[in-house]
């Protein structure tokens, strides 16, 4: 299994400062923080479920778990989703479920100390204020700190049972 | 060391010796007692005392207490054991249950009930008990000794024989809960303990049985001065003769009652009201602890987890290893099928762990037609068969309800009263019988009686009055399953007992909740049998693979009758898109997997494509599936640990690729096939012929 397993390194250097894994969509880059990722692997195998929204690309076996695996480029309305050598997983833990991303590249990890952190205008459409926990500014670079836990959970995704039941 | 870490452990074994109470209680003869049954009910009453006491349940030590003296008296044959008198042991028996499970949740159990508990027993030793001089003192000495720990000082020899290291740490920890461990000395065969305290000797016993077997153990009073003399006395005396415990001259001595007993060789009273217990238990019990452990659930549903695991990756590398040049790779090959062999055995073996046998469900019924059959004034006689089939234990759990509301049913509504048995020619005594057996995958749960049998004419009034559509010319079978339609009863009244009309419904769904179904063969006058089949385990399922276009999708064997290719004669067109199909001479509707699923690529025309007739809550369909793959057996894993109900879908599994397939639900389909076609005019079904899958079943 083409699995990369991420050593959590805590949250260590300048006080307050985080560790951010930074990957593509589109021309995009985006960041979520690093201790909900679990591991990164690659698209394939994965198991189509038929009636579900878009997005949804289908389940996976993760070493005998099945997880869902979610498309964020669809999700977040990017003009296009292929399927390469470089579309990766984030596999991401969220409570104590397990869910996947695809994104189209990982690039790299990332420290952001709290002056680097901007709060997001009120602007999105496709991505509302609520999923962005902010913006991550890099000399030339702007990163798109997501939210990934409530982007999975929010109630449109579908991705976690009504309470009830 | 915490001693509340062994509350748990106390629970577990007291709520096991409170079931083995019961069912000895139950098989006890009132006019023929068998003293080796009294034995077993007065040494579980001790050991629950003894834990109690040592771990500070007041009230449950309080109950035993009494219980235990009435025992006591009764295997003596000082007490004449009546009928009423074993009900109120059983009583005394639920109490302590009640009792247990207030301490369990850290509450105090209720003191009224203890009070009136304790009288009505102190009440009965007062009474009954023939020897009027020991009788009142007894409970009176009890009711002491209840007090008295605190008043008491003694010194306790205790000698371990054969216990390691770790235990030993474990035991002087324990004891010093106990009291002030004085001196301790040895080694790994033979290790003393000197320890100043006011717990009485069995109650120590009781705490420490959790850690060694009992003969492992001797305990022996001694005073605080002569401690250093005992210690180094090196001889065996007080394990080959636990006679110091015993003391039958101070039995009838008023001063034995006297609490603060002289620091002397002389056994505290305590252990003179239950003088030989400790020795009887010993020579008389099984060692059955020894060779079994406790493990939780989780721990094995992990084993299981893995050993799916292991097997999807063993199929994994056997594919790849199908490509492989068997000549040039001749070793790996032949490593590989052995691994396949090895991996199958140990999923075997793991799966057995999951497996308890069906005297853990049937072991509750024996109280339960004993109270029932009193109640309602029937003489009835329980008869159980097929006590070890094995079942998977989560389903045995689930199996109970709906056991016990059968059980319920056919006591109140089956068996007649003996008058009434008497004058339709049949024996007084009515019979309930409750068996279990294998069959194939499956295993059969019967509940048959052999009273009056359903009422046929009775049942089609009632289904009448509840608007539901019958008639006449229904098959037995068929009006046998109206009791199963909610809100459904034939009682004349609504008694305790049952004949709310919530029950069979409810039995229904649980059983098909476990992927099973119910069937009943009933006679009129000779009775009713209902008969439960359900899977033997939940973890594995027998699945055949099918594929639509290019996925694969798993349908549970248990659902399959049969397949064919259609030919187009057999197909007809109902209302536009419906299409039938004709199998022998029923009509059956046809589903497409690949509209419900909707998968690209898949055959349109039906002639091409292979129907799989299914049958799902009583209704039977054809399945249009491009291809068959093959029959194997699947790890079920579920769906909604990461994600949610997928409708149509009941579960998924991994297949020998590493993919994922998923498990067809195959009674939703049918109903997201309707509602999927909901666009087209809505045309009814089929009248399910409930019929067909019974005879198909059996034919399988």
């Amino acid at each position: 299994m083409n699995a990369l397993n991420l050593a959590h390194a805590g949250a260590a250097g300048e006080a307050g400062s985080r560790e951010y894994l930074v990957f593509s969509l589109g021309g995009e880059e985006y960041a979520i923080d690093i201790l909900k990722v679990q591991e990164i692997r690659g698209y394939e195998n994965v198991t189509r479920i038929a009636n579900a929204p878009p997005f949804i690309k289908g389940v996976a076996n993760l070493r005998g778990v099945i997880v869902p695996i979610i498309d964020l480029r669809i999700k977040f309305r990017l003009a296009s989703a292929d399927y390469d050598s470089q579309t990766v997983v984030i596999v991401v833990n969220i409570g104590t479920r397990v869910m996947g991303a695809v994104v189209d590249r990982v690039s790299d990890v990332m420290t952001l100390t709290p002056a680097q952190i901007k709060p997001a205008p009120e602007f999105g459409v496709n991505l509302p204020l609520d999923y962005i926990n902010g913006l991550g500014n890099l000399k030339d670079r702007m990163l798109v700190l997501v939210d990934i836990e409530k982007v999975l959970t929010s109630e449109e995704m579908a991705l976690v049972d009504e309470v009830s039941e | 060391m915490d001693i509340s870490e062994f509350h748990d452990s106390f629970f577990e074994e007291a709520e096991e010796l409170l079931r083995e109470m019961e069912a000895c209680l139950l098989a006890l003869d009132v006019t023929a007692p068998d003293t080796e049954l009294l034995n077993a009910i007065f040494r579980a009453a001790h050991s629950i005392k003894g834990g109690a006491g040592a771990f500070g349940f007041q009230a449950l030590q309080q109950t035993t207490h009494l219980l235990e003296n009435l025992l006591d008296h009764a295997r003596r044959g000082e007490l004449t054991l009546r009928r009423d008198i074993v009900d109120l042991f059983l009583d005394t028996k639920d109490m302590l249950n009640d009792q247990m499970a207030a301490y369990r949740q850290g509450n105090e159990p209720d003191p009224e009930a203890l009070q009136r508990i304790c009288e009505t027993l102190l009440q009965l030793a007062l009474e009954e008990v023939r020897d009027g001089g020991q009788a009142p003192a007894a409970p009176a000495a009890e009711m002491v000794v209840v007090a008295a720990p605190a008043v008491s000082q003694d010194a306790l020899h205790i000698t371990f024989l054969g216990v390691g290291e770790a235990d030993r740490t474990l035991l002087v920890g324990e004891l010093g809960q106990l009291g002030d461990v004085l001196a301790s000395d040895g080694d790994d065969v033979r290790y003393s303990v000197t320890l100043a305290t006011s717990v009485a000797p069995a109650d120590i016993e009781a705490v420490l049985c959790f850690i060694v077997e009992p003969g492992q153990l001797a305990i022996e009073p001694v005073a605080v001065s002569r401690a250093e003399q005992m210690l180094s006395q090196d001889s065996l005396a007080p394990l080959e003769n636990p006679a110091p415990l015993e003391s039958p001259a101070s039995l009838k001595s008023p001063a034995a009652v006297q609490p603060p007993v002289p620091r002397s060789e002389q056994p505290p009273a305590q252990s003179a009201a239950q003088p030989a217990a400790p020795a009887a238990a010993s020579p008389g019990t099984p060692n059955s602890e020894s060779s079994s452990i406790r493990v939780p659930v989780t721990k094995v549903d992990q084993i299981i987890n893995l050993v799916g695991e292991l097997i999807i990756t063993q199929s994994m590398l056997n594919q790849v290893s199908g490509q492989l040049d068997g000549f040039a790779h001749g070793a790996l090959v032949n490593g590989l099928n052995q691994l396949q062999r090895n991996a199958r055995a140990l999923q075997e073996s793991v799966m057995s762990v999951r497996m308890v046998p069906m005297d853990y469900v049937f072991s509750r019924f024996p109280r339960l037609v004993r109270d029932l059959a009193g109640k309602l004034d029937k003489d009835v006689v329980l008869v159980t068969e097929g006590k070890s089939t094995e079942l998977d234990k989560s389903l045995t759990e689930r199996i109970v309800d709906p056991l016990t509301h059968l059980v319920r049913n056919s006591l109140d509504h089956g068996i007649e009263s003996p008058a009434v048995r008497e004058a339709a020619g049949k024996p007084r005594q009515g019979t309930l019988s409750l068996t279990a057996r294998h069959q194939g995958g499956n295993i059969l749960i019967e509940v048959a009686d052999d009273g009056g049998g359903l009422n046929r004419e009775k049942i089609l009034a009632r289904a009448r009055d509840n608007g539901l559509s019958v008639s006449d010319a229904m098959s037995d079978a068929d009006v046998w399953q109206l009791i199963f339609a909610p809100g459904f009863s034939t009682a004349e009244q609504v008694s305790d007992v049952s004949g709310r009309g919530v029950g069979m419904d409810v039995v229904k769904r649980n059983i098909q909740g476990m992927g099973g179904h119910v069937e009943i063969l009933s006679q009129p006058g000779q009775g009713t049998t209902t008969r439960i089949v359900l899977p033997l385990t939940l973890a594995i399922l027998d699945g055949m693979s099918v594929r639509v276009g290019e996925e694969t999708f798993i349908l549970p064997v248990s659902v399959v009758t049969e397949s064919m290719q259609p030919r187009a004669e057999q197909l007809y067109r109902m209302a536009g898109d419906d299409q039938l199909l004709k199998v022998r001479e029923d009509y059956l509707p046809v589903v497409a997997l690949r509209d419900v699923m909707d998968v690209p690529g898949a055959r349109v025309r039906a002639t091409e494509c292979i129907a799989v007739i299914v049958h799902g809550e009583g209704r039977r369909y054809a399945l249009l599936v491009d291809d068959l793959i093959g029959q194997q057996q699947v790890v079920v894993k579920n769906l909604e640990t990461n994600y949610r109900k997928v409708p149509g879908i009941s579960a998924a599994t991994i297949l020998g690729d590493g993919r994922v397939a998923l498990i067809l639900d195959i009674a939703e389909l049918y109903r997201l096939n309707q509602s999927k076609g909901e666009r087209r005019a809505p045309t009814a079904p089929l009248p399910p012929s409930s019929r067909e899958p019974v005879e198909e079943l059996e034919s399988s």
